[in-house]
């Protein structure tokens, strides 16, 4: 009975086809470690925070006048409301944590090398639209911390030359963020983003399956097969990375539930203080700071004294991670087989990046300003340092096979 | 607005030093919100000396009185007291605005939140503050909240501090001593705690169901990858 | 790949094991999302109980009160009007209100603890219109019957108990809603006779 509808199925739309090439035959490196728990985990957060979007809608009101109260009578009145308010704002910062870190296993495992150039241009629109959908996102409470950040991030707009000004006044719909601008982040943030971002994950996903996955030692698994063209390190995705990849959710929940239920403002990182208050168009409150996801690039903006300057710094602190895969012009791929000066590199920018990104959280002082420009120059340094010694590295052997 | 940015990127350092009351060393409220009774004798408290002013309108009465023990009747009879409120409705103000502003200058801000925005100590600091100063309009100043627009309410209770040279304050004519003054402070500051996360205890508890399961399901899980590795390592 | 035999009796233990607790976990994330779609502190609190004030109804006169968003009429019957309702027993459907269309204290001959004034949700029991209150030409939708309720949307007929004719689309008589006396001259709509 079963096998008569699948074959029905079958013989209309490739399902079966479709389920082995992605899941029940697609070859995966046997040895993926902690690192590669994170692309699953993205995916499981996308599915949180648009169950969990969709209905916070069912109760938002999405205007200047009704907003602020809105998400208290959501946070009060609707039956478990607070759960699902929490949900999504943990999950925000959820996903940028696990976005880092997959970022992060791409850079240190050469993911982003040939032939893994487009899905690593995947994943950065991805980030880029993920960005953009965090920063709407969160005009949406109408808090004092939604409104000046907003202010400030559409303000950089202003420092492109001759359109500046025009371009922000057209962003903002007003002379100031008002009740136009809420109604047209709410309508991108719920609906136009999202669209986009689940066409990218899609494409995301297609070009890692059609190329293969690397793994932690950037072998190309597909070179070595067995006499029936099963790559001899490969094992089937389902039902091994199926199991591990429930373990890791498992493991993820346990931390993403003991910030929900325990400390849902993530110590006034994930939920920032003065967004308690409504927004108040004639008062900045004292310290303002985007949410931490934005910190390294906002520290950066920070740290160069010129308006123009500074926004297109930041600009190129994102753009420059699109080019990545052509600036490494090394033909090893993970780190465990290049060289110690490429290894000092990694180190150094993700220290520089999180340096910056704690500088950007905190005010600036003179001597953390003089410090974010040191950081500045280090994250850009990492790119550079990055495109001259690739050329000649000295790197190991790479083993045949599979290590660990 | 391009000085915004400007004045953002140049000025962060002197705004958080403008913003004085940071640098205030704030005493520890010790709120308990399991301690129904302080929350009750804070709503009491708040109604009587607060709400006059401050709203608290994002929380409607008949939950207050539900979550910290009490009848609906009392709190119709005690604490509303627009006759025309139902017990479902939001705890508003009984002020307009604009009149507000007018008497004080500016309007004084809904606190069904302020907890969650300054923080308990902030609150249990600041209502423990205030301090005679003949240059201000209501005749007091606050050590937390420089320049205050607001008279100090609670004065019948407290009596009127007054700084001494060694920076301390000394308050006299007040109907309670000092350490009753201080219990009827961290009553309201725990009062104003449960308004701005009236969900907290059980959000809480839930949450230790929540572990457990997943400590459960993580644990299966674990042995089932393990079983199914076993082909593979 | 190990050869090594598999032990396919406990894996198939874990994995039921494991789906066991995942469904479980997956029907509790579910009951945040459908118990959000319940009313609201809001919506329950302008569905409070209305207090009305019944003493200035003339006979026969029909009075509407807002309770939950729902018409609910206050009839009060003269004499005449209550003597008619035993008279047409055989062409109801129902009665002697056997359906629980209205609380206990209302399940009697004339549908109400005063049997002066009749409080029902003035929706037709078919699908939702609000009758028409026809106090002088009823005896037109059904003769020998003076006055009752019709509905225009799809002509159901009800009398002044609210119980519903025969061989009309509604299938029940009208809703009674919980109601309390606080005097004679006051009704709590919403809250039951007898409650708190």
């Amino acid at each position: 009975m079963v096998k008569n509808i699948i074959d029905w199925i079958d013989a209309r739309i490739p399902m079966t086809a479709t389920y082995n090439r992605h899941v029940g035959q697609y070859a995966t490196p046997t040895n993926f470690n902690f690192w590669y728990f994170f692309g699953s985990l993205a995916m499981l957060v996308l599915v949180n925070q648009l169950l969990t979007g969709i209905w916070l809608t069912m109760n938002y009101v999405p205007t200047a006048e009704g907003a602020f109260a809105s998400i208290e009578y959501i946070m009060r009145d609707v039956e478990y409301g607070w759960l699902l308010r929490y949900m999504h704002s943990t999950g925000a910062s959820a996903f940028f944590v696990v976005i880092y870190l997959h970022m992060f296993r791409g850079l240190i495992y050469g993911s982003y090398q040939k032939p893994r150039e487009l899905l690593w241009l995947f994943g950065m629109l991805i980030f880029l639209v993920l960005m953009a959908e965090a920063f709407m996102g969160y005009l949406l409470p109408w808090g004092q911390m939604s409104y000046w950040g907003a202010q400030v991030i559409i303000s950089l707009f202003g420092a492109i030359p001759v359109i500046g000004d025009d371009l922000t006044l057209w962003i903002r719909g007003d002379f100031v963020v008002s009740g136009a601008t809420l109604n047209r982040f709410f309508a991108l943030h719920v609906i136009a983003l999202p669209l986009v971002l689940v066409v990218l994950v899609f494409l995301h996903l297609i070009a890692l399956h059609e190329v293969g996955s690397n793994n932690p030692d950037g072998i190309e698994i597909k070179k070595n097969k067995d006499e029936n063209g099963w790559p001899k390190d490969g094992i089937p995705f389902h039902p091994y990375y199926t199991v591990k990849d429930i373990m890791g959710v498992a493991g993820f929940l346990i931390v993403f539930c003991y910030v929900l239920f325990f400390m849902p403002e993530g110590g006034g990182y994930f939920l920032e203080k003065p967004n308690f208050e409504a927004a108040n168009p004639m008062k900045t409150p004292e310290h303002i700071a985007p949410v931490w996801y934005f910190t390294p690039f906002y520290a950066i903006l920070r740290a160069i004294p010129d308006k123009l300057l500074g926004v297109v710094g930041m600009g190129l602190a994102i753009a420059v991670l699109f080019i990545l895969p052509w600036l490494d012009r090394c033909n090893v791929k993970s780190i465990r087989y290049r060289s110690m000066i490429h290894k000092l590199n990694i180190s150094q920018f993700a220290v520089s990046f999180v340096i910056l990104g704690y500088l950007g959280a905190v005010p600036a002082t003179p001597a953390l300003t003089i410090a974010a420009r040191i950081f500045t120059l280090t994250y850009f340094g990492f790119f550079l340092a990055l495109w001259i010694y690739s050329k000649n590295e000295k790197t190991k052997p790479v083993p045949e096979r599979l290590t660990h | 607005m391009k000085k915004l940015l400007i004045a953002l990127v140049t000025l962060v350092p002197s705004l958080v030093f403008a913003a004085g009351g940071a640098h205030v060393h704030l005493e520890s409220a010790n709120v308990d919100l399991n301690d129904t009774e302080s929350l009750q004798r804070g709503l009491d408290k708040f109604q009587h000396y607060c709400a006059g002013c401050h709203s608290t309108q994002y929380q409607r009465y008949n939950r207050v009185a539900e979550d910290l023990d009490i009848s609906i009747d009392d709190m119709r009879n005690k604490y509303m007291f627009d006759e025309n409120a139902k017990v479902g409705d939001l705890m508003e103000n009984a002020i307009p605005e604009v009149d507000a502003a007018k008497w004080f200058g500016a309007a004084p801000p809904d606190l069904t939140l302020v907890a969650r925005v300054r923080g308990e100590d902030w609150i249990y600091t600041y209502l423990k503050g205030f301090y005679k100063d003949e240059s201000r309009p209501f005749g007091v100043n606050n050590s937390v909240f420089p320049a205050v627009g607001m008279p100090h309410v609670l004065q019948e209770l407290q009596g009127l501090p007054v700084k001494q040279e060694d920076g301390t304050t000394v308050a006299t004519g007040g109907s309670l001593t000092a350490e009753e003054y201080d219990q009827v402070v961290r009553d309201i500051t725990g009062f104003l705690v449960y308004s701005g996360d009236p969900v907290k205890l059980e959000r809480e508890s839930l949450g230790w169901w929540v572990m457990g399961f997943l400590f459960i399901f993580f644990i299966v899980a674990y042995l089932l990858k393990k079983e199914y590795w076993r082909d593979v390592h | 790949m190990s050869n090594a035999p598999v032990d396919t009796g406990r894996r198939r233990f874990l994995t039921a094991a494991t789906a066991v607790v995942g469904g479980a976990g997956a029907v509790a994330v579910a009951v945040p999302f459908i118990k959000s779609w319940n009313p609201s502190a809001k919506a329950k609190a302008a569905g409070a109980p209305v207090e009305v004030n019944i003493s200035k109804v003339e006979p026969g006169q029909l009075i509407r009160v807002e309770w939950r968003g729902k018409p609910v009429w206050v009839v009060r019957r003269t004499e005449e009007i209550l003597d008619g309702l035993a008279k047409h027993d055989n062409q109801l459907r129902d009665p002697a209100s056997v359906e629980e269309q209205q609380p206990a204290y209302a399940q009697n001959a004339v549908r109400s603890i005063n049997p002066e004034f009749f409080i029902a949700v003035g929706l037709c029991t078919h699908l939702g219109c609000s009758p028409t209150y026809l106090p002088d030409t009823f005896g037109e939708q059904v003769e020998g019957v003076a006055s009752g309720f019709f509905c225009p949307c799809h002509g159901s007929k009800f009398d002044m108990a609210g119980r519903v004719f025969q061989g009309v689309p509604a299938p029940l008589n009208l809703v009674v809603p919980p109601h309390q006396y606080i005097d004679d001259g006051n009704v709590i709509i919403g809250v039951d006779q007898g409650a708190a």
